[in-house]
């Protein structure tokens, strides 16, 4: 029956606050964590985030009886409290599958996370988790190759791989940055990366470097046998001097290529991605600026969604952080998104910060990269908390060896094979990784001189966001 | 006084990946990497080259990968078994992850000369 237009300002929870709905499988699921304003029923406020992340407007319009609304708007379905905390709580939010363009993140996140975040009648409003439905999964291409891929172009079995970021990560020249390379390269290392400043500034060009670290990861290749490779950064100013970057990393025969998915965005992130497939390029992704927008508990994006995100949007690996090193991660929140970047089913677990359900079909999986302030100490904790399919990247504990970048990756390395030798054969390598260590120092001088200059470098401080759990 | 540095000399190696940087391994090391194969669900495999071509993808298969095969002593018995029949190429052993399609596991047991 045709509906009158009663024109004037409704209260949300009329529309948008529908505890009795049983979501769809092809829904899109959200839960923010909300924190309303005093005395803002909290019903009120979880309708509003449903109706300003989809169909609503603060006025009723007449031209929404020209359509179906019920048909696309958004629905809160579930408030729960926040465990600790009297002031937030959680809102779950579905919304109809056709409120989204078909394989574009970036029109999920217009929606989701818009205007809706400056609402006013919200104090803080944070982004928690999304549950893709397997049916918006399917319109996504995702990671360019996927884990097995990497690993089979690579030739890198039964192991973490190993990495490092070039330093200084800003001022060297081209050739001067190739031989920093080649030294990490020789020493044992698989891959080298770009630091995430490094784009084409006045003191190196993109042109000459690419050129110097071709020839780096070739002698390189020749001299150790084995296959190597180095994240050339294509992050531009414009979409156009991203791909004609990534055509001259492929010109010279480079096996990776690398992007900034949230400052370059996730329409250039997703094109890159679509060319990598294309032209059989591996696809390194770095994430400045996430911990603007995920680091603060009660307000932004949880990075669980960022990654969720990027594998949807393509990318080969993924920063993660490293729970151990100089930045912030909390442990089980980690593993909890680690498992969102590998697996292809995640079940609901709080205890790790997933909030649904969440089936990846065939979408292949992304390595998590470890990154920031790690040195071989940490070695078996890494080992043991990111597995095999990761990759593990040493900048300050490679090239500070005291004989050089080359003794370092080689320390590094033969660290590395050591704890997953030890794991393989059953050994507990946290526990006993000063024994490991030790062990394999004795056939490695460029270890046990590692493992002395490091001995007492610790980043021990308190992690700022947690998990709500009591 | 004489200067004398502290710094070392890093030479470069050829090494052939996965455990490359790590002593040869002993026979019951061996054994161990072959039980984490068995017990991971893997599939062993055995496979050698000659050392002038051991970066291509392809190395030859020893017979056929051991499917289903749970008997350590088997496995090193073909282990012994390739490094005879072929002394001067590279055998490795593969834990071969049916699942992923990948490998679990991969290293060289016996360098070729």
């Amino acid at each position: 029956m045709s509906k009158k237009y009663d024109a004037g300002v409704k209260e949300y929870r009329d529309t948008y606050w529908t505890p009795d709905y049983v979501p769809l499988d092809t829904d899109l699921l959200a839960c923010f964590k909300c924190t309303g304003q005093e005395g803002v029923p909290k019903e009120e406020v979880a309708a509003a985030v449903a109706a300003e992340s989809s169909t609503g407007t603060w006025s009723t319009v007449w031209s929404e009886l020209l359509t179906d609304l019920d048909f696309y708007k958004g629905r809160c379905y579930r408030i729960e409290d926040v465990p600790g905390d009297k002031e937030a709580f959680y809102a779950f939010i579905a919304y109809p599958l056709d409120l989204f363009e078909e394989g574009s993140i970036t029109n999920v996140l217009t929606s989701l996370v818009g205007n809706v975040f400056g609402f006013k009648a919200l104090r803080h409003l944070r982004l928690e988790d999304i549950r893709f439905p397997l049916a918006f999964i399917k319109t996504c291409m995702g990671p360019p190759n996927g884990i097995a891929v990497e690993r089979d172009r690579m030739n890198k079995y039964g192991r973490p791989l190993l990495g490092c970021t070039i330093k200084p990560k800003l001022g060297l020249s081209g050739k001067n940055y190739g031989r920093v390379v080649y030294e990490c390269l020789r020493g044992g290392l698989d891959f080298t990366k770009d630091d995430e400043n490094i784009n084409s500034q006045p003191f190196q060009r993109w042109q000459n470097r690419f050129e110097f670290v071709a020839e780096a990861v070739k002698l390189a290749e020749q001299e150790t046998g084995e296959k190597k490779g180095h994240y050339l950064n294509c992050t531009a100013a414009t979409p156009e001097e991203m791909y004609e970057r990534a055509e001259f990393a492929k010109e010279l025969g480079q096996p990776i290529i690398m992007h900034d998915y949230i400052t370059g965005g996730f329409t250039a992130n997703t094109g890159l991605a679509k060319w990598c497939r294309k032209n059989g390029m591996l696809l390194h992704i770095h994430r400045a600026m996430h911990a603007v927008i995920d680091r603060h508990p009660k307000h932004g994006i949880h990075f669980r969604v960022l990654a969720k995100c990027l594998r949807l949007s393509g990318g080969d690996q993924l920063h993660t952080g490293t729970v151990v090193g100089k930045l912030e991660g909390d442990r089980q929140t980690t593993l909890g998104f680690i498992d969102q970047l590998r697996e292809s089913f995640v079940p609901e677990d709080r205890s790790r910060g997933n909030f649904f359900d969440q089936d990846w079909g065939s979408m292949p999986g992304v390595f998590a990269v470890a990154s920031g302030g790690i040195h071989v100490w940490h070695m078996p904790a890494l080992v043991a908390i990111f597995g095999d399919d990761s990759v593990l990247q040493f900048g300050g504990g490679t090239h500070g060896h005291p004989w050089g970048s080359a003794a370092g990756a080689a320390a590094n390395r033969v660290a590395l094979e050591a704890c997953v030798k030890a794991r393989n054969a059953g050994r507990e390598i946290e526990k006993e990784s000063r024994d490991i260590l030790m062990e394999a120092a004795k056939h490695s001088p460029e270890l046990a001189i590692a493992l002395e200059t490091w001995k007492e470098i610790k980043f021990e401080f308190d992690t700022v966001d947690k998990l709500d759990v009591q | 006084m004489p200067f004398k540095s502290t710094v070392g000399d890093y030479q470069t190696v050829a090494t052939l990946e996965t455990f490359g940087f790590l002593p040869p391994m002993t026979q019951d090391e061996i054994y161990d990497q072959i039980a984490y194969i068995i017990a991971q669900g893997w599939t062993p495999l055995v496979e050698h080259v000659h050392p002038s071509r051991s970066m291509s993808t392809y190395w030859s298969y020893w017979k056929l990968p051991f499917f289903g095969e749970k008997d350590l002593g088997v496995i090193v018995s073909e282990l012994e078994g390739c490094h005879r029949a072929y002394p001067d190429h590279h055998v490795r052993l593969v834990g071969y992850d049916a699942y992923t399609q990948s490998q679990g596991s991969c290293f060289v047991v016996f360098e070729g000369r």
